[in-house]
């Protein structure tokens, strides 16, 4: 697996530390943001691969709000949708919005780690597409 | 406290009724009774006015044809004719054998002596000049006397007429026979009680009355109050009785016809139209009571009826109400608990990573700390399993339908409970009807309901028991019901089983969860649960689904 950098979004300071710490062990590259705000902000600063994000935070953007800014901002980061409570209407939504799945607090690292995984898996694949798809592109007009 | 608030509803609709529908009734009888007396009363009157004036009539003409008769006698004859006896005797024996009603006749000179006498008594040469009556009939010409006693010490009345003859006047006198007069009199007398006869202006009885009294004593009768020619009036007699008098005063206005009458007599006809009456009225009464007891009577049970059923159609309201708030509130209660359960997860998973550093493996507590952390994850698993139960039971039921046998159903879930069972040597004993059709259903969610039920079931037996599950189609339902042999639920606690967090289970064995998830997902599906349920006699658990076809595919 080449590298790969993850921004993880909860306004939950104490998890959104160790999560970091956890993942930083397991040679992750992982940056933390405590609101839909602040994400936006580094996100427009530096391209991330996986974004996970809370859905329900309190006060200012909510994390569907926030998921659509993101696909604004970076439509080929794919995003993770972390619920506190089985919301599925919530998570379709989310779905429907371009986030690529959902996981349920509280959340095993394991769990974690397997969708992150499988969501660089899919960006490499739809990367490689649009590489390819540049380059007949880039043929063509040649 | 329910039936006494009905019975007091059922009694005052009943009296209410009651008196609306008597008190006209009771009016219109009364009414009518009234009228019909008076009615009645202005008969009797008017056949006892009528009665007098015809009586006074004829006795009018009785007296007026002896007038007549004693007039003519007198102008016709002279006074030497008359005076001669034989020829009196023989005019006085014509006269009674064509009129009758004579007792004597006799004439009287113009100096009052009596010159001749035919009668049984002996009046010849008896001077009149003094009395009254002489004077009169000198003056007047006619005179007809009151009844007296006279010399002859016995009733009678005289009848006088004068004759001018040759400037010099004599007097035919004639005495009449009362009995006769009160023959006439009498005829008026009619009924039981009815009495005619005569007084004078003073109240004299002038004929023999029926009853109490004789000729020439005093009635107790008022004269004044007969004004006019005839008057009705009603009088209380010394017996207190009420009676009707009819007073006639005859033309000569010097007697009075009296006839009266006991209206009570005249009535007869009226207490018969009371007794219809009145037996119509109790008769009406008894009719309108049952009927009023009968319809009150069904229509306060429809009351009760409707109250009954209003009453448990607003506890499933309440029921699914409270699912619905409880629905929100573990919705809410899950996000706040899932966080820190977050934290805490990965706090301890952080611990975790740090216990596989090199130095902290050679500390002596380091199995301890271990062991700590992994019962810390252990319990935030359990806690993060009552959460997610909850949120089953807040979730919104995904409309997910697909072609489910309920029979199939039941024995996938005998089958994963089979084991268990066994092991507690509890015997599952299943009686499935083979002509269930296939339904649209979730199939988990209703395996999850069964589940639910019979590990109840079993948990409820503990050792030793039988379970009976049975299937079966009622019209456009199925109805499944899972029977135990276990202790039972006591009635008080039958209201709670399905509320959450009920349990009758050890802390720690179960969440209270899986009877009010069952009943929300039923409910949802249409259908019902219900719990029939006594101590020391085991508990069935019966379920309705509704029959809903499966789409043609």
């Amino acid at each position: 697996m080449h590298y790969f950098n993850v921004l993880i979004v909860d306004d939950e300071e104490d998890f959104l530390e160790t999560i970091i710490k956890r993942l930083n062990k397991r040679q992750v590259d992982a940056s933390g943001a405590r609101s839909g705000e602040e994400a936006l902000e580094l996100l427009k600063e530096k391209t991330f691969d996986v974004v996970i994000l809370d859905i329900k935070m309190p006060g200012g953007m909510d994390g569907i709000e926030a998921l659509r800014e993101i696909k604004k901002i970076q439509p080929l980061a794919e995003v993770i949708l972390l619920t506190g409570h089985a919301s599925v209407e919530t998570s379709i939504e989310g779905m429907k919005l371009g986030a690529f799945d959902y996981l349920l607090k509280p959340i095993k690292l394991d769990d974690l780690l397997n969708k992150i995984a499988q969501a660089i898996e899919k960006k490499d694949t739809h990367d490689n597409k649009v590489r390819s798809a540049q380059i007949k592109k880039l043929l063509r007009y040649w | 406290m329910y039936s006494l608030l009905y019975k007091n509803l059922q009694r005052k609709i009943i009296i209410i009724t009651l008196v609306v529908s008597f008190a006209p009734l009771i009016i219109l009888a009364v009414t009518m009774y009234y009228q019909f007396a008076k009615t009645c009363k202005d008969k009797t009157e008017e056949q006892i006015l009528y009665r007098a004036i015809a009586q006074a009539e004829s006795v009018d003409m009785f007296l007026k044809e002896r007038i007549a008769i004693l007039s003519s006698i007198a102008d016709t004859h002279g006074f030497n004719e008359m005076v001669d006896e034989d020829n009196l005797s023989h005019i006085f024996n014509v006269i009674n054998s064509r009129a009758g009603a004579f007792v004597d006749l006799g004439v009287i000179d113009t100096v009052g002596v009596h010159r001749a006498y035919v009668g049984p008594y002996n009046l010849k040469g008896l001077n009149y000049y003094d009395q009254p009556w002489f004077a009169e009939v000198m003056s007047k010409g006619v005179f007809l006397s009151h009844v007296y006693m006279g010399f002859r010490k016995l009733p009678h009345f005289i009848i006088a007429v004068r004759r001018n003859e040759n400037r010099k006047s004599w007097i035919l006198r004639a005495t009449i026979d009362p009995e006769v007069l009160e023959g006439i009199v009498q005829q008026a007398q009619i009924g039981r009680t009815g009495d005619a006869y005569l007084v004078n202006k003073d109240g004299i009885y002038q004929t023999n009355p029926r009853f109490k009294g004789l000729i020439l004593s005093q009635s107790d009768l008022d004269t004044s109050l007969f004004g006019g020619r005839v008057t009705v009036v009603e009088l209380e007699n010394n017996q207190g009785r009420k009676l009707l008098y009819a007073g006639s005063w005859l033309k000569s206005n010097k007697w009075l016809l009296i006839i009266n009458q006991e209206p009570a007599e005249q009535m007869a006809s009226l207490f018969a139209v009371r007794n219809v009456q009145i037996t119509i009225v109790v008769f009406g009464f008894l009719v309108i009571i049952m009927t009023t007891i009968f319809t009150t009577h069904l229509a306060v049970s429809r009351l009760q009826e409707s109250e009954a059923t209003m009453q448990e159609l607003n506890a499933q309201l309440v029921q699914s109400d409270k699912m619905a708030a409880i629905g929100k509130m573990a919705a809410g209660v899950a996000h706040e608990i899932n966080n820190p359960l977050n934290v805490i997860l990965q706090k301890t998973g952080w611990m975790e990573d740090l216990l596989e550093e090199e130095d902290i493996k050679e500390s002596k507590n380091f199995e301890e700390f271990q062991t700590s952390v992994q019962k810390i994850e252990e319990h935030v698993e359990r806690a993060r399993k009552v959460v997610h139960n909850m949120l089953g039971f807040a979730r919104k039921m995904e409309p997910h339908l697909e072609d489910v046998d309920i029979n199939d159903t039941i024995n996938q879930t005998v089958t994963i409970l089979e084991n268990y069972a066994r092991t507690n040597n509890i015997e599952i004993q299943t009686d499935l009807s083979g002509k269930l059709p296939i339904i649209a259903s979730d199939q988990a969610k209703l395996q999850q309901v069964f589940l639910n039920l019979l590990t109840n079931a079993i948990d409820a037996i503990g050792k030793d028991g039988l379970i009976e599950i049975k299937s079966r189609r009622l019209d456009s339902r199925i109805c499944i019901s899972i029977k135990d042999d276990g202790p039972g639920i006591p009635a008080e606690k039958q209201k709670n089983v399905f509320d959450p967090f009920f349990t009758t289970k050890e802390v720690g064995q179960g969440t209270g969860l899986g009877l009010s998830v069952s009943y929300n997902i039923i409910e949802k599906m249409g259908g019902t649960i219900r719990l029939k349920s006594q101590a020391g006699k085991g508990t069935t658990f019966t379920v309705e689904v509704p029959v809903v076809a499966p789409e043609r595919k």
